[in-house]
């Protein structure tokens, strides 16, 4: 073990011998995987090995069979509000309403957690390079720039833990970029993030690990 | 071992929800007008089937007004809780720190407000038409008041539960009407003794009874459905 690894039950986030069943189909056998402050954990594999279900078991969406999940080392099942406090989650769904605009809908999406200003939101959109959207419905928006708005209200949560599904969906080659800029910055302020991407975020980051996922 | 947090309290947060949906609801108002519309002209069509005879019409204007607005509550229920859940809003806010219940509730509160409320202003228009004299008009609103708020929670949470059906309309009404059909004899009894000029306390008590008790109870049912809807 490198002596960078957090002694046993230090763990911020633990899974420990996942289980899922979808129908038929046992799509997790026995998944475990540790993740500490400041680590990017990146889940790979196949179409359809189970990367998402994983993510929604580990954000507490999807009940597992069996196995648990350790939030500073309290179960999410027993401590769930304060684990939700520390995690926020962009799924493959982006969660804007198409009929209000990008800050109305940053507004009332990271509004469940805190009270952020205008200018707090026009700040984040325009770290996202999407400064022009702020007052425009998210119905005109290309799929990309509205990944990016999706992208501002992780940003906007303060939380902790990411946990991003297939955060670079539809996002261009500086738009990839930039959100391996800001998963950066996320880890090097003692952020960890969970991920589910088709390619490599952050190769070759020295806290950047793979969980391959047999299918 | 409580950490700090700045997360909105209970109020400012249903004023989020409520002023979140009322927008929403601004922006595709012709949408939301048509339950109200489908009201209104169920409510005319009867004088043109049946006799314009008022004193015929008189004897069926409460069960008319009422089945109509039963009905037009049912047509609404169908876009309260699956937009949410189709554009990953509901997923959000089941992850969200904040109880799932209280926000639901104020998102069928938000629901009554366009949904419900507009009939019970109509409905003194649309009873005249019905040969319902001002006298009853007061008991009329008021049966509308309570009833359709009870229908908007009692079907918010068939709207929850068959959220993860594909199509579920169908459903959704098999399961919703039984629960209000109360709903609709309390109501319209109450109009009926409104307008004969009897004691009205009695069904108007009822209904409220069924209100409160569906508030209380209705929207732990709805978040555990919510729950189980946003799982798939």
């Amino acid at each position: 073990m490198p002596a960078s690894a957090a002694p046993a039950g230090e763990a911020l986030l633990e899974a420990r011998a996942i289980e899922l069943w979808r129908g038929e189909h046992h799509l997790l056998r026995r998944v475990s995987f540790r993740l500490n402050a400041g680590e990017l954990l990146q889940v790979t594999g196949e179409n359809g090995a189970g990367k998402t279900s994983l993510l929604r078991v580990v954000c507490g969406l999807l009940p597992a069979e069996t196995g648990d999940i350790l939030w500073r080392g309290v179960s999410i099942l027993e401590g769930r509000d304060a684990y939700h406090r520390d995690v926020v989650y962009l799924a493959h769904l982006n969660a804007l309403k198409l009929d209000l605009t990008a800050d109305e809908n940053l507004k009332a999406g990271a509004g469940l957690r805190r009270d952020t200003t205008r200018s707090e939101r026009e700040a984040v959109l325009t770290a996202l390079g999407v400064a022009r959207c702020v007052d425009l419905p998210a119905r005109v928006l290309s799929a990309g720039q509205r990944r990016r708005v999706a992208f501002a209200r992780v940003l906007l949560s303060k939380a902790p833990l990411w946990i991003l599904d297939e955060p670079t969906t539809n996002l261009d080659v500086h738009g990839v970029e930039l959100i391996e800029r800001l998963i950066r910055d996320h880890l090097e302020e003692g952020g960890s993030v969970l991920t589910a991407a088709h390619h490599g975020l952050l190769a070759g980051h020295p806290r950047a690990r793979q969980l391959v996922l047999a299918g | 071992m409580s950490r700090v947090t700045d997360a909105p309290g209970l109020w400012p947060l249903a004023s989020r929800v409520l002023g979140r949906e009322l927008t929403l609801a601004g922006r595709h108002w012709d949408q939301v007008a048509q339950p109200l519309l489908f009201f209104v002209i169920v409510v005319t069509l009867f004088p043109l089937a049946t006799s314009p005879d008022l004193a015929q019409l008189r004897q069926i204007a409460p069960g008319v007004v009422w089945v109509a607005a039963m009905l037009s509550s049912l047509l609404a229920l169908e876009s309260l809780f699956r937009p949410d859940v189709e554009d990953g809003t509901m997923e959000q806010w089941v992850l969200s720190e904040q109880p799932l219940a209280w926000m639901l509730l104020m998102k069928t509160a938000a629901h009554w407000l366009v949904s419900g409320l507009p009939l019970v202003i109509l409905s003194p228009l649309l009873g005249t038409g019905l040969g319902v004299p001002v006298s009853a008009w007061p008991v009329l609103m008021a049966s509308l008041a309570l009833g359709t708020a009870a229908l908007s929670v009692l079907g918010a949470i068939g709207a929850a539960l068959t959220v993860g059906v594909r199509r579920g309309n169908v459903l959704l009404a098999l399961l919703v009407l039984p629960l209000e059909v109360p709903v609709l004899i309390f109501g319209a009894r109450a109009v009926s003794l409104g307008m004969t000029g009897e004691a009205v306390a009695g069904p108007l008590n009822l209904l409220a009874a069924i209100l409160i008790l569906a508030v209380s109870l209705g929207p732990m049912a709805m978040a555990a459905a919510i729950r189980i809807g946003v799982e798939s």
